[in-house]
């Protein structure tokens, strides 16, 4: 591959409500087993890029103990490799990341040492699977010097939190809004984009030079009618799990088999840090529909419609619906879950009820001690 | 090479032949065991647990999917730029070529790799038993009993006590004798399989006993450190161990884990068991599934019925299917309005629409009663069974069949069809 990757995974997000309090959106749990950022890694790894930069910031310690290996992804090896990155205090410069232009300038040294002519940035908290390649052949062939990848959302479909788009009939884009407030556009960018190396060290030069630090405002939109900037059209299902609404929405997506099968069953697929959890266990008086459970889960009250995470344990006469359970989580007897995303490593007491409703899910974050109980 | 003060060296060339088709290509350490482990698995995670980070693994029998399995040891954290995990297979050399004889003629023919790293002591163990053992505490005690060899001894049913070999030991736990499964056994003491020698009684023994035929520890060398009278000791272990060299105690020991509480707990955080996996993927159990008693492991589509089983990885258990007291393995397909009950299924199986797997008395096998002679059914791996068909018990199915070779779509109780791949 003739591109570097490098992956935002810096952003925390209000709209994210308690669940970004203890990790960066990056590191959220997605689909039973995985974390967001798998995603985006897995694609760098199957799309041969051999060498990338994970640009952390706010709450990076889950991520951070999440890419403590980088063999899962096939990058802990001699040539290239996974490089985490955090804003650092130097000799020049004592600043946080400013925004995502500036992440990358604080980092022009890992551009400027590496040889690939180009540079492949993806945002972390993106569920899709894309061959960064073709992306790569359509910006030659298009002679861009940005390429975004964009996908066409429903009418319906609120763009708002998005990088909004037009593009003309060759592809090119003529008009990009961030985070428009009212828009007739429904092609919104992904936040995946191809740049020659060489183009994108000048351009971050530039910005930094203006005090500039965005990469959307500051350069895409900026340099829109001076710089070829292309649209590349994905197809395929793309989701972006920064508020709480698409959160549980991606995850809830994942009870759809075509979409397990997309992921999971076609080739390549995606990897993720090894938990070493013994299979699920159902004992006998449970009961379990319609959902997805990861390893390590015992199961004994019923379940419906929902996403348990690792080793969930589920009590006796429990019912959980329409939740979302992240890992580690135990659960005590007759205890009632609807429409709920319970945090990580909670212990819920025996007999509690936690009710949300389809439209206003509850974020249930609870610091009992588990083995006092 | 660094030095290692304990490497251990694991016997994984055996073909297990009581498991029948399960093992028709495949090594017994490598067949699947508890939803998504290997046999193998077990020694190799007591070893990294037990911070032995030097492994051996000698494999000859049908090697392909142990060599697939242990890669380069990275779910054991076994890969290592000092050490980890070797596979060590035999090989040719000036003298000519030899598979390995024995147990002890295996090792002898890797004294070398065990010399790169100049141990004092040396863990054998094999790669066919389930258990949890803790190898630092055995050789504290080989160490304090100042041994030379180590035997890890379990008590055992005295009426059982003839399969085993079996250790007479005094008062202070040094062993006086020594019985190769004895007709008339002198105590219960059943020996592992699990040795730690000094490594230098044990290279000499090796060299001195080089020209004995098929060299054994059990047969051979053991006997001969007693003669020689070097201590010897016993080191009592009283926890959970499985020998699941048969296809009954095979399937005995995967049912057992579906208990509320099992006997073998895998959900101890203390004492991982570790495997090579390929797929992280959730499981779905869907809106008309009903799973009970059961453990079921990663990437696993339920549409059926699954009662008290063991389901592999990536296994799709379509509507209307009903699974019994089975262990189906990964990447199965049951397809729908399939029933099973009683059935160990290998890899990569297709059971056909309605078949009817389990059905009728126990018949003896007319195939091989050595092997078959339990009410289940054995599938092999990636054998293929047509749609509507019957399956009586006590049978063995190997190799994609087609409905010509189901007479009246029946498969009698006893009875056995072993096709060879046509593609080779």
């Amino acid at each position: 591959m003739r591109a570097i990757g490098i992956i935002l995974a810096g952003g925390n997000n209000k709209r994210m409500r308690e669940l970004s309090n203890k990790r960066a959106i990056a590191a959220m749990p997605v689909a039973g087993s995985f974390r967001a950022i798998d995603f985006a890694l897995s694609n760098m790894s199957n799309s041969h890029v051999q060498k990338v930069a994970v640009l952390t910031q706010y709450n990076s310690g889950s991520l951070n103990q999440h890419l403590s290996s980088s063999k899962w992804w096939d990058f802990g090896r001699k040539q290239g490799g996974l490089y985490v990155y955090t804003p650092t205090i130097t000799a020049q410069r004592s600043d946080w990341f400013r925004g995502t232009a500036d992440a990358l300038y604080q980092n022009l040294t890992f551009l400027k040492q590496s040889h690939e002519p180009y540079v492949i940035i993806a945002s972390g908290d993106g569920i899709y699977k894309l061959d960064y390649g073709k992306v790569l052949e359509y910006h030659i062939e298009k002679k861009a010097d940005i390429t975004v990848v964009c996908k066409q959302m429903d009418p319906d479909e609120d763009v708002s939190r998005f990088g909004c788009i037009k593009v003309n009939d060759d592809g090119r884009i003529v008009e990009f809004e961030e985070k428009p407030v009212a828009t007739d556009a429904n092609i919104i960018s992904c936040g995946i984009y191809v740049i020659r190396r060489r183009q994108l060290i000048e351009l971050l030069e530039k910005a930094n030079d203006e005090d500039r630090y965005d990469f959307v405002k500051d350069i895409l939109v900026r340099y829109k009618n001076i710089k070829r900037i292309y649209a590349y059209k994905m197809d395929s299902y793309w989701s972006n799990i920064a508020s709480v609404e698409s959160y549980y929405k991606t995850n809830m997506d994942f009870l759809n088999r075509d979409l397990r099968n997309y992921f999971f069953k076609q080739q390549p697929g995606i990897y993720t840090k090894l938990a070493d959890n013994p299979p699920a266990k159902y004992n006998p008086d449970s009961s379990v529909k319609n959902s997805i459970l990861a390893s390590g889960c015992i199961i004994n009250g019923s379940v419906e419609n929902s996403v348990l995470f690792r080793k969930v344990y589920v009590g006796n006469n429990c019912v959980i619906k329409n939740s979302i359970i992240l890992n580690d989580v135990y659960i005590g007897d007759n205890t009632v879950i609807e429409n709920c995303i319970v945090e990580s490593r909670d212990t819920i007491r025996a007999n509690t009820t936690y009710i949300g409703t389809p439209d206003d899910v509850k974020i249930v974050i609870e610091k009992n001690e588990r083995y006092t109980m | 090479m660094i030095k290692k003060e304990m490497i251990a060296m694991l016997l994984a060339g055996g073909q297990g032949s009581r498991l029948g088709v399960l093992t028709k290509n495949v090594a017994k350490p490598a067949v699947s065991f508890g939803g998504k482990y290997s046999i193998i698995d077990f020694p190799l995670s007591n070893c990294i647990n037990s911070g032995v980070d030097t492994v051996g693994v000698l494999t000859q029998y049908q090697p392909l999917r142990l060599n697939a399995h242990i890669g380069i040891g990275i779910p054991w954290d076994l890969d290592r730029n000092r050490g980890g995990v070797t596979v060590l297979q035999p090989y040719e050399s000036q003298s000519g070529s030899n598979w390995f004889s024995g147990t002890a003629n295996a090792i002898y023919q890797n004294i070398r790799y065990i010399d790169q790293y100049d141990p004092d002591y040396v863990l054998i163990l094999s790669g066919d038993h389930i258990y949890k053992m803790d190898y630092e505490v055995m050789l504290e005690y080989h160490k304090a009993m100042k041994a030379d060899l180590t035997i890890a001894s379990m008590p055992v049913p005295m009426e059982e006590a003839s399969r085993f070999g079996i250790t007479v030991t005094d008062e202070n736990n040094r062993i006086i004798d020594f019985q190769e499964k004895p007709k008339e056994p002198k105590s219960n003491l059943a020996s592992m399989g699990i040795y730690i020698f000094t490594w230098k009684v044990l290279r000499d023994a090796l060299i001195k006993n080089k020209d004995v035929p098929e060299c054994d520890f059990g047969k051979h060398i053991i006997p001969y450190l007693f003669e020689n009278q070097n201590p010897i000791y016993a080191y009592e272990f009283n926890g959970y161990w499985k020998d699941v060299g048969t296809l009954q105690s095979y399937w005995q020991a995967n049912m057992e884990l579906v208990a509320i509480i099992p006997e073998f707990n895998l959900y101890e955080e203390y004492w991982k068991i570790y495997t090579q996996t390929d797929t992280a993927a959730p499981q779905y159990i869907s809106e008309d599934a009903r799973v009970e008693r059961s453990i079921v492991s990663e990437g696993c589509e339920i549409f059926g019925e699954v009662h008290n089983s063991v389901i592999s990885a990536g296994v799709t258990i379509e509507a209307g299917a009903f699974v019994q007291d089975c262990i189906i393995m990964a990447n199965t397909v049951v397809k729908a309005g399939a029933r099973l009950d009683k059935a160990i299924v290998a890899e990569n199986v297709v059971i056909g629409e309605n078949c009817e797997i389990g059905v009728g008395e126990f018949a003896p096998s007319v195939y091989d009663q050595r092997v078959y002679n339990a009410d289940l059914v054995t599938i092999g791996e990636n054998s293929v069974i047509p749609d509507h068909v019957k399956v009586g018990r006590n049978t063995a199915i190997y190799g994609v069949t087609t409905a010509e070779d189901y007479p009246e779509g029946l498969l009698p109780s006893g009875g056995a069809i072993i096709k060879e791949d046509e593609r080779l």
